[in-house]
């Protein structure tokens, strides 16, 4: 299985030179989105089937990379579930591109790139040695980096891309050194070894530190998120719709494989920082989103709080494990990965639905859409079914994992520890908070883009999307309402992972009467996605039904109500800052310091009134701010070296060759 | 026979509560105008309010969705499961395992998703102005409403409503401050969310005032009487849950036989008209609150519930 995994990114690697063999011909994005669509899914199949237990869990060693190590590659549980999502992901995305690529103007500096990043994304998850880890996380972070500063022209995009590589290259130093703690002086970095080797406590400690600030950044965990909102958005809709939905998820795993399966057995303090960050995350994730007006932005801060979401399910899970509580821990780590899968597929949804919107409008100011649900039904519709998913609402998938993350804090007074105990009901607060921020969020964003009267000229002109994006999108659309509905044969398919991470699967789902999810005990709780979905459609069409019998059935058409005045015009609805303006100033006064000012022109006067809204990013002012003023400092004081005389760079060289004389007399 | 009893209570149920909604807010209306010396409408004014609604044509904004259309439809599914799921005169009913009590908050969640995004399908101010405060009310009531479960749930063992109200009504509840703190935190919520003084004004026209009668503006007809209904159903759904998880009594057991249930549903009654009496004497003593007072009141509710939940991580006696 493994082989044909390896054969198939292969494949996707040979498509990259391929594509600029092909260059910019009409059909080279047909052949490049195409074959990445076959590959992807034959990907997601081979995945499948191990995570089933069809195929065996084999491992391969090629001759490549570290001559004394060779290259490791294994499909385990773990990996094989992370490689479903990301090919599904990916399968989704290629599928969008194939009609969405077509609006590319220089689809030359994205084609190549496309499938290697895909590969590179792959590699991460079928790496079984630090070595070939790194180095298909470094071809993962660097093909990426090239599809965001692929519309380069525009200097924002720049800027992005800066930022993104800084941090990516952070990250990337983190993991190494993580690596390098884990297999200590000897250099053994086969997973195997790593795994059997046990790290003092110190140096696993330090571990989980640089895990978390390496896979973090990726993740876009706060304080690391800065790069995320810029970078996201700045790559073309499917490569966002990649990078939001699927990229986080390899930086998920690669925390879930260092912290869960190489370090060995968890302290009980390891849950905390997790936690900690994971519900800042959650809560200034969805806030910032709240606060912007990008449509791509809103929904690349929003994956912030979804990744919050996940590590909050992963903190509890790393609880129940050190102090020995596997049922507990098997549920609250299934609610980590359902929501993976689950945030992967609305994310991606949700990020071509905004292409679909760009490429019909050519905006991504919300304040210039409006009115699409009739210009653009079929996107509204898939757009509303991916925005009722990720508020978490019934009975869609979102709701599920959430419920699943509920549970798991509801078993957690039963932690011995008390800083757990003080914790944990604080991060449920910040957790429901979420939620309910989640769903005002996005309430804004398909009730000004979708709904009212067109803002603009551009979103009077708006047309239909095209059908492969369509078919892309409604695939996802329909994965959201199976797993909403069908939770339970998920449940049942993650027991491997769960297995071999906590030691302990969940109880079997499948054999649960009426298709229920029971994650203890009946008495304790359930929840039944299919009954409510048919409750809901039979009391909705029967009131229906007897309404339009009994009563009436009759529509005329009118204005709408505008108090007597003639017709205002569009611009006097709501908008997307006035939509937010009494959340801003509930929240927003105190995390953003938002200022409202506001400028009335004198009785008499013809000038306009002037309202003034000044927000600023606390992580922004208080972490990056002063590195940037620092780095900046020490470039200036350092320039002086440049404008030496001859013999003071001899001096200085002859300086630097006694120091080092020195520290290697003193060394041991 | 015991699947057919089963399903027979199930649609008993979902019955009682769609008959009895509007019951309880003419009984409230009543008893409100009672207390400010009018005669007030008859008991039985919101059934004809609704039949009338339902007789009339629906005059539809012109630039109306599809989605505007659906919305009613959807409002009264996702409050009508909400309210047959929780327990009234008998618990342990068929279905009552399809969804626990943190589900039914969702299920609300879901219908007041709905009806925001309804207020900003036409594209008036209106609609707009309702719709975002409806969601900075609900962004401070749903977390609330989360941690007063919470609390709840780390008392009882459970999430499922059934188990819980047996539990309550069993002698190892004793009296508990987490319950206490619990209890007030939940009446506040259930004052914001549906929409009574002082958070909101049912009755209001005056347009800077009203948060969810801005988001209905544009509804009429057949329309406007589901979300009406749906409103009551609201009502008596919170009134029934503080029933269900405070004053348990009377609730009929999985295997009570008739006289047990009819006591029940006497008794159930019996609680509605105590809470809807309670509501309008606070309703008559209190004045509206400004919008931006709202999130304090909220934050409080939020506070005590999280208090609460606090408690029971602490220690198992609170």
């Amino acid at each position: 299985m493994v082989v044909t995994a390896l054969e198939c990114v292969l494949a996707l690697l040979v498509l990259a030179p391929l594509a600029i063999a092909l260059g910019a011909s009409a059909r080279a994005s047909i052949i490049v989105y195409g074959a990445s669509l076959l590959l992807t899914l034959a990907l997601a199949i081979i995945a499948l089937l191990v995570l089933l237990g069809h195929g065996p869990a084999a491992a391969v060693t090629l001759p490549l990379g570290l001559p004394w190590l060779g290259a490791h590659f294994r499909i385990d549980a773990l990996s094989a579930f992370f490689l479903l999502v990301i090919n599904l992901g990916g399968a989704a995305a290629s599928l969008f591109a194939l009609g969405y690529g077509r609006h590319e103007e220089e689809p030359a500096r994205i084609l190549p790139f496309y499938p290697a990043y895909l590969a590179g994304m792959n590699v991460v998850l079928l790496a079984a040695d630090a070595f070939s880890f790194l180095v298909a996380w470094e071809v993962m972070s660097l093909t990426s980096w090239a599809l965001v500063i692929a519309h380069h022209r525009e200097p924002e995009n720049l800027r992005a891309g800066f930022v993104y590589l800084l941090m990516a290259g952070f990250g990337t130093l983190m993991l190494l050194l993580t690596f390098g703690l884990l297999a200590g002086g000897s250099g053994a970095y086969d997973f195997d070894t790593i795994r059997a080797a046990h790290p003092s406590a110190g140096i696993a400690a330090l571990v989980l530190i640089l895990a978390l600030l390496g896979a973090g950044s990726k993740a876009g965990l706060v304080p690391l998120h800065a790069w995320l909102p810029l970078a996201h958005p700045a790559a073309p809709s499917h490569v966002s719709a990649l990078m939001s939905g699927v990229m986080t998820k390899v930086a998920v795993y690669g925390f879930i494989r260092i912290v869960f399966d190489l370090v060995g057995a968890p302290a009980w303090w390891w849950s905390m920082p997790v936690l900690a960050l994971g519900a800042a995350s959650a809560v200034m994730g969805v806030l910032y989103a709240l606060m912007q007006r990008d449509l791509k932005r809103v929904l690349a801060y929003s994956t912030i709080e979804n990744i919050g979401i996940v590590f909050v399910a992963l903190g509890l899970a790393l609880a129940f494990k050190a102090h020995a509580m596997e049922a507990a821990a098997a549920l609250a780590f299934t609610a980590a990965l359902l929501h993976v899968f689950n945030h992967s597929l609305f994310k991606n949804l949700l990020f071509c639905g905004a292409g679909a919107v760009l490429a019909a409008t050519g905006e991504r100011d919300l304040e210039k859409l409006g009115g699409l649900i009739h210009r653009m039904p079929q996107t509204a519709f898939v757009v509303l079914i991916g925005a009722t998913a990720i508020s978490a609402l019934p009975p869609l998938n979102g709701f599920v994992s959430e419920w699943l993350t509920f549970q798991a804090i509801l078993l957690s007074p039963q932690l011995p520890s008390w800083g757990l105990k003080l914790m944990v009901p604080a991060v449920g607060a910040l957790l429901a908070l979420s939620a309910a921020l989640a769903a005002a969020c996005f309430v804004r964003v398909f009730g000004i883009a979708f709904l009212g009267r067109p803002r603009s000229d551009a979103a009077v002109a708006a047309r239909e999307t095209d059908s492969n994006s369509l078919a892309a999108m409604y695939a996802m659309a329909a994965l959201c309402f199976v797993a909403g509905i069908l939770p339970g044969l998920l449940i049942d398919g993650l027991a491997p992972v769960t297995q071999m991470v906590v030691g302990h699967p969940m109880p079997a789902q499948g054999s649960i009467e009426w298709l229920s999810i029971v994650p203890i005990a009946e008495s304790r709780s359930s929840y039944n996605g299919l009954l409510v979905f048919v409750f809901m459609t039979v009391s909705g069409v029967l009131g229906a039904f007897a309404i339009h019998r009994l009563a009436s059935d009759k529509i005329r058409r009118g204005p709408a109500w505008g108090c007597g005045y003639p017709d205002a015009g569009p611009r006097t609805q709501y908008s997307a800052d006035s939509f937010a303006q009494p959340i801003r100033r509930v929240f927003g006064t105190l995390i953003f310091s938002a200022r409202e000012t506001g400028e009335m022109p004198p009785p008499g006067s013809t000038a306009p009134a002037r309202l003034t809204v000044t927000l600023r990013d606390p992580v922004w002012d208080a972490l990056y701010a002063p590195i940037a003023a620092f780095v900046a400092f020490a470039a200036e004081r350092l320039n002086l070296l440049q404008f030496l005389t001859i013999r003071r760079y001899l001096s200085l060289v002859f300086g630097a060759l006694v120091l080092l004389l020195l520290v290697l007399a003193i060394w041991p | 026979m015991a699947v057919i009893a089963d399903f027979a209570f199930q649609g008993a149920q979902m019955l009682l509560v769609l008959l009895l909604a509007p019951l309880l807010t003419g009984f409230v209306r009543k008893v409100k105008a009672r207390l400010m010396r009018r005669q007030g409408p008859s008991l039985l004014q919101p059934y004809r309010d609704l039949i009338r609604l339902l007789r009339k044509d629906v005059v539809l904004a012109d630039n109306a969705s599809w989605l505007f259309r659906a919305i009613p439809y959807l409002i009264f599914a996702a409050t009508w499961v909400a309210a047959s799921l929780v327990p009234t005169f008998r618990s342990g009913l068929m279905f009552s395992w399809t969804a626990d009590l943190i589900a039914i908050i969702a299920l609300l969640g879901s219908a007041r998703f709905f009806l925001a995004l309804a207020g900003m399908d036409v594209g008036t101010a209106f609609g707009g102005i309702g719709s975002s405060r409806e969601v900075m009310i609900a962004s401070l009531a749903e977390p609330a409403m989360l941690m007063i479960v919470f609390a709840i749930a780390l008392i009882a063992g459970s999430t499922q409503l059934s188990t819980m109200a047996a539990f309550m009504n069993s002698p190892e509840v004793g009296l508990r401050v987490s319950l206490g703190l619990g209890l007030i935190a939940l009446v506040i919520v259930a004052i914001a969310e549906n929409a009574r003084i002082p958070v909101d004004n049912p009755a209001t026209h005056l347009e800077l005032t009203m948060v969810h009668e801005a988001m209905v503006l544009e509804y009429s007809g057949r329309h406007l009487a589901l979300i009406e209904l749906s409103s009551m159903l609201k009502l008596l759904l919170y009134v029934s849950l503080i029933a269900c998880l405070f004053a348990p009594w009377g609730i009929g057991g999985a295997g009570a036989n008739a006289g047990l249930l009819l006591l029940g549903v006497g008794a159930y009654v019996g609680k509605l008209a105590a809470g809807g009496f309670l509501l309008a004497v606070f309703e008559t003593s209190i004045a509206k609150m400004r919008v931006f007072r709202v999130p304090e009141f909220l934050g409080a509710a939020l506070m005590l519930a999280l208090l609460a939940t606090l408690l029971r991580f602490v220690s198992r006696s609170f």
